[in-house]
């Protein structure tokens, strides 16, 4: 595992090196702040939770977009060769990776503290749920990166890497919002599928079971087939 | 030390290794030779684990590359062909990062990059970034990657590609300094490199090995004869080859004599193990021709190479 320790190091670093992440972090912000205090003095609620609700469609485009390069680049300028005949393991290879991009968006929620500390000072914020909101977005965006990591290893080519991530990961997102399409038999299946309604759940605050296991599940499973692809391409 | 056993693989239907045998003994450098497309990038990446055989397996010591592929990374270095290195990393960076993978830490860290910086003569570009870097320096921040944990095999694929003669000797002359205590397998196109560094070359057509063994004992092996060649200040060739021909060992004889030059030029051959110099000498010296030029043709591995690779 210190193969994989190191492989983190190694990537979290790359993101500062490389302009994406400054573009992603800065576009994140504005899209994320604009969007929350434009409705925020309306509803006159010292509460964030118009900005929790955002996450999921912003994480949408924006997680692929972190996680696009993370095999692809490798994959096109063939340093892939020299990494995986270094004494790692795919398995090592992919949750040092994985983990880079989760500490990346996590460094990337931190500005929003700033709306928290804004919000409880202009009124009595209720802690909790901002708790809540964090945690679920860490958990949001674990399963989001581990949908953007693999369709990085599917191919060399970052933009269309971007597409298919974002594609999978805005399906999963506007699920809940297209039940009505979907016989009533199987409606409960489906409804798990969404993660908007997962994420609501303990971005109010609720830790349940389910929902913890729907992201870590999620999580597990695309990790798993990121490091199939790798296997298989050898 | 190596035993690479019925190897084989394909790409969907294409069969790029058709079941390879032989093996590598410790301490050996060993030449793999072939025409582009004969197979020997994927040996090697088979052999260091990147990719899967189809069917047939490596042993590298008590290891297998199908069951312990971590084992076997750790004891090879591998350089591939182009050194496909982290472009925007700087070089230190980059030397610490492949240090960390190789499990060195602190001080033992620092002192085996300060010795490869060294060793590969990386000072001047210690802190530069890697793609600012020529593709000979580049070349040479891979072979630091391939050594960097000190590895009992050295893997590398075309070393000297994209190098400038200077820097071909220098490599080359690694090579044979790693090889005294490694063991070394490394692909080439250059033939007179092959013949220069390794102890064995394994020869590669189509993915089926078509030689193996020690450098010289193909050369004798595959060359057909011995042939001399000789240039006379003489105006007659007829008498010339009458006189050669008497010459106890002549097999047959060649005329090569250009008309306005004036000279003759004979190529004389003979069988391989016979040595026809000090007899046809005699000659010369008898009838008192003026001698311009007489040496013997050696057989290079190029002719043999030529002679087993050539399409059908």
């Amino acid at each position: 595992m210190s193969g994989a320790l190191t492989v983190f190091k190694k990537e979290l670093r790359g993101f500062f090196f490389s302009p994406i992440a400054y573009i992603v972090i800065t576009t994140f912000l504005l899209l994320s702040g604009w969007f929350f205090f434009s409705t925020f003095f309306l509803y006159n609620q010292a509460e964030l939770r118009n900005f929790f609700s955002l996450l999921p469609i912003i994480f949408a485009f924006i997680v692929p977009a972190i996680t696009m390069r993370l095999f692809s680049e490798e994959l096109n300028s063939g340093s892939f060769e020299l990494l995986s005949t270094l004494p790692i393991s795919d398995s090592g290879i992919v949750v040092g990776k994985f983990m880079a991009a989760l500490v990346f968006i996590a460094l990337m929620l931190l500005p929003t503290l700033a709306y928290a500390v804004s919000v409880a000072a202009l009124g009595d914020l209720d802690w909790g749920p901002v708790f809540g909101g964090y945690c679920g977005a860490l958990l949001l965006a674990g399963a989001y990166a581990g949908i953007g990591l693999f369709a990085s290893s599917l191919t060399k080519n970052q933009i269309v890497a971007f597409i298919i991530g974002m594609a999978i990961c805005f399906m999963l997102t506007i699920f809940d919002r297209m039940l009505f399409f979907v016989p009533e038999s199987v409606l409960a299946v489906f409804a798990y599928l969404g993660s908007t309604t997962h994420f609501q759940n303990i971005s109010r605050g609720i830790i349940d079971t389910r929902d913890l296991l729907y992201f870590l599940s999620i999580m597990f499973l695309a990790l798993y087939a990121t490091t199939f692809v790798l296997k298989e391409k050898r | 030390m190596i035993e690479v056993q019925g190897l084989n693989k394909f790409y969907g239907d294409s069969q790029v290794l058709k079941e390879l045998d032989f093996t590598i003994n410790k301490g050996e450098i060993l030449g793999l030779l072939g025409p582009n497309g004969a197979g020997k990038t994927t040996t090697m990446r088979i052999l260091t684990c990147f990719l899967q055989p189809s069917s047939g397996n490596i042993q590298v010591k008590d290891y297998n590359v199908l069951d312990n592929p971590l084992e076997i990374k750790s004891m090879i270095g591998y350089l591939p062909e182009s050194a496909p290195l982290y472009g925007e990393m700087l070089v230190y960076d980059y030397l610490a990062y492949v240090a960390a993978m190789r499990g060195l830490d602190g001080g033992s860290r620092v002192k085996r990059i300060t010795e490869l910086v060294e060793l590969c003569g990386l000072k001047e570009v210690v802190y530069k970034a890697i793609h600012e870097l020529s593709k000979g320096y580049k070349q040479r921040v891979g072979l630091a990657h391939a050594m960097m944990g000190d590895p009992e095999i050295l893997v590398l694929d075309e070393p000297t590609s994209g190098l400038d003669p200077n820097q071909i000797v220098e490599i080359r002359q690694l090579i044979k300094d790693i090889g005294r205590e490694k063991t070394v397998v490394f692909s080439t196109h250059i033939l007179s490199e092959a013949e220069a560094t390794c102890d064995r070359v394994v020869i590669i057509n189509r993915g089926a090995i078509v030689a193996d063994g020690a450098t010289d004992r193909l050369v004798r092996e595959f060359s057909g004869g011995a042939v001399v060649d000789v240039t006379l200040q003489h105006p007659d060739a007829q008498r010339v080859s009458t006189e050669f021909n008497q010459v106890a060992g002549v097999v047959d004889l060649e005329d090569l004599s250009e008309v306005d030059e004036g000279l003759v030029k004979m190529a004389i051959f003979s069988k391989e193990d016979e040595d026809i110099r000090p007899a046809l000498y005699r000659v010369i010296r008898e009838q008192g021709w003026d001698l311009l030029d007489f040496h013997r043709r050696t057989e290079t591995l190029e002719n043999v190479f030529a002679q087993l690779t050539r399409e059908n």
